[in-house]
């Protein structure tokens, strides 16, 4: 099958929810004897030409033009869609990120072929291959197969794949004309980052999460200290984030983030249905809370009951004294 | 000005999900059916609007069955004007793809201004069908739209959540945007909202009203074909450790770095 990976960039550096997904799209590609190629969007992107090679891409569609200087869903929609009907691709495989989740329904509906979102697992068999997604959150998973022999696209979750290299002498093919300034009708503007070192609860592989037992607004500090030498992203219950404590970019759960991080350590959070559903896939999950009977612990790998306020600073003392010996 | 918004009728977010006998359907119980949670993000920013303006009119649309209307009405007690229904038995078992097809089929009857999405269906999980919609009326799609300005005449500006950041959109309407929860805080209805929602106006569109090939939609139409359902695999047995809690937190740490080596 020919399986056409779309790159993410920012800055030139290539997501590592793309490098999952030229990894995924490696592995279907050797089962299925298909070839793998990568298209790459933006500007003075030239260089990830060979890191979609190191990741198993024989061919690279670049666009590397002004008008891909910034996202839009416009011109990245018609260079992804371009790049598809060049390699006449089968398979279309977006990470699961803010700009893959927006992209991938625009270059689907252009191609008219259908889309599968956040996929979890794939299993090819006999050239064919069945995806697993999760739906309510995460309260169970669908398996789906393609409708036989028509084109498709999936988006995959991040953090759930590996990146694997596997390096391939990748051949750059430039697109060109694939857009005109007419074409894009709306612009990003700006880009405002958020606070400077804050990692996002979406890509983090260490989440340290405050619920309503913080109190407070003041103590997410405690959190952020231990998320520090973890080198980790803070966040937080729902009924953290509507008693404005913290804003809603750091809710975990069936209305927030759905996440899978290595590591999440729940503070306060009583682990509500809604929560568990956002981020019981977590590798290893620490439960600190005062009550023995919060159902956190039912999911919990390691539960403390105590006082967070006790527990959670002395454990990012150990933290930093572990970190220390190297 | 004419405000649209797309809402679909989910279980709540309670519900306990179980595999049906067979593993080719879920068993949601006794689940309480509701407007989906983000949709009433949806139907605030249309009122909002509408108000904002000074006038225009604010239809909800649903595709599902007769017990959707719910959902329609509950939009409608929240202060929306008119509510349509779309539902015909060829319907049954449409994917996202589908869903997108006989909404933008429904949408484009009439002439309007702005169509507001949820970001997300609960339940399906797909976060796709406001962009399907506006691809296929080829206007643009501004999505997990946290803030909207409308200060610009025949422009929208509107903040949407990427990781780490906000991006500001400008787009030119008409548009579609999918809402994301920070955007608004929905209202309750009022008890007078609701005796007037009785009284509003509900129509019903079939395949045929809307021109849809049945064989486009629904079950037939789907692009993937479900092969079964299955619940998560039981996460194995946690520890609750013990002992002073200075001990804990260094057994903790410990475990982190030996056992689960994840720090
Ligand atoms: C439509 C809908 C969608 C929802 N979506 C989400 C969602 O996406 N995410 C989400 O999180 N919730 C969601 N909820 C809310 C959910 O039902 C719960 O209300 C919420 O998760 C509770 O948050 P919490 O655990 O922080 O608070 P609580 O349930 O109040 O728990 C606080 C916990 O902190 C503990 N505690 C208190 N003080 C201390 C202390 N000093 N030290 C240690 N422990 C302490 C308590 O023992 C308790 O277990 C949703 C609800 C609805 C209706
Ligand atoms: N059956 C439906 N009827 C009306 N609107 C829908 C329907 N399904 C999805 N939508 C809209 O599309 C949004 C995204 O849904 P989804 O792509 O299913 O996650 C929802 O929040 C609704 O605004």
């Amino acid at each position: 099958m020919k399986t056409l990976v779309f790159v993410e960039q920012r800055d030139g550096k290539a997501k590592k929810a793309s490098l999952e997904a030229l990894s995924a799209g490696r592995a279907i590609c050797d089962a299925t004897s298909g070839t793998l190629a990568a298209v790459v969007l933006g500007q003075g992107v030239s260089v990830l030409t060979e890191v979609a090679g190191k990741y198993g891409a024989e061919t690279v569609y670049l666009g590397d033009d002004a008008i891909f200087a910034s996202y839009s869903t416009d011109a990245y929609g018609l260079g992804v869609g371009k790049a598809a009907q060049v390699f006449g691709a089968d398979v279309l495989i977006f990470a699961a990120t803010a700009m893959g989740k927006d992209l991938a329904p625009r270059v689907a509906t252009r191609l008219e072929i259908g889309l599968l979102s956040d996929v979890t697992a794939y299993k090819a068999e006999n050239g064919t291959v069945t995806y697993k997604r999760p739906v309510y959150s995460g309260k169970a998973y669908v398996s789906a197969a393609p409708a036989s022999g028509k084109p498709y696209a999936v988006t995959l979750r991040p953090n759930v794949f590996a990146a694997a290299e596997n390096p391939k002498a990748a051949q750059a093919v430039k697109l060109e004309n694939a857009v005109v300034a007419s074409d894009v009708k709306a612009v990003v503007e700006n880009l405002l980052v958020s606070k400077e070192g804050l990692l996002d609860v979406a890509e983090a592989d260490i989440i340290v999460s405050g619920g309503r037992g913080m109190k407070g607004p003041e103590n997410y500090k405690i959190l952020e200290e231990l998320a520090k030498p973890l080198g980790g992203a803070v966040g937080a219950s729902r009924a953290a984030v509507d008693a404005g404590w913290i804003g809603h970019e750091h809710q975990v759960g069936q209305t927030g983030k759905v996440v899978s991080p290595t590591l999440y350590i729940a503070c306060g959070i009583s682990g509500a249905i809604q929560h568990l559903a956002g981020m019981s896939t977590s590798k290893v999950i620490v439960a600190i809370n005062k009550d023995p009977e919060a159902p956190i612990f039912k999911v919990a790998t390691y539960g403390i009951v105590g006082d967070l306020f006790d527990v959670v600073p002395k454990m990012t003392e150990a933290v930093k004294a572990l970190k220390a010996q190297g | 000005m004419n405000i649209l918004a797309c809402i679909k009728h989910v279980p709540d977010t309670e519900t306990r999900v179980k595999v049906a006998p067979g593993g080719g359907a879920l068993d949601l119980g006794e689940a309480n059916w509701v407007i989906n949670p983000y949709d009433e993000f949806a139907v605030e920013a249309a009122l909002q609007l509408k108000e904002k303006k000074g006038d225009g009119t604010v239809t909800v649309l649903t595709v599902g069955n007769d017990e959707a209307v719910k959902s329609l009405r509950q939009a409608l007690a929240m202060g929306a004007d008119k509510g349509v229904l779309c539902s015909d038995p060829a319907f049954d078992g449409s994917d996202a793809k589908g869903i997108a097809r006989i909404l933008a089929e429904a949408i484009k009857k009439n002439p309007f201004d702005v169509v507001f999405f949820g970001k997300h269906g609960v339940g399906d999980d797909n976060q796709q069908v406001g962009s399907l919609v506006a691809a296929l009326l080829n206007i643009p799609a501004v999505t997990v739209v946290t803030a909207i300005d409308y200060g610009e005449a025949g422009f929208v500006k509107c903040n949407r959540e990427v990781e780490g950041g906000v991006e500001v959109v400008k787009a030119p309407l008409p548009c579609a945007i999918t809402c994301q929860k920070g955007l608004n805080e929905p209202r309750y209805p009022s008890l007078k909202g609701i005796m007037a929602a009785k009284k509003k106006e509900v129509s019903t569109l079939k395949a045929a009203d809307l021109g849809i090939d049945p064989s486009q939609v629904g079950k037939a139409g789907a692009a993937f074909e479900i092969k079964g359902y299955e619940l998560p695999p039981p996460r194995p047995d946690g520890r609750v450790l013990s002992g002073e809690i200075d001990a804990q937190v260094k057994e903790l740490v410990h475990l982190l770095h030996e056992e689960a080596k994840v720090i």
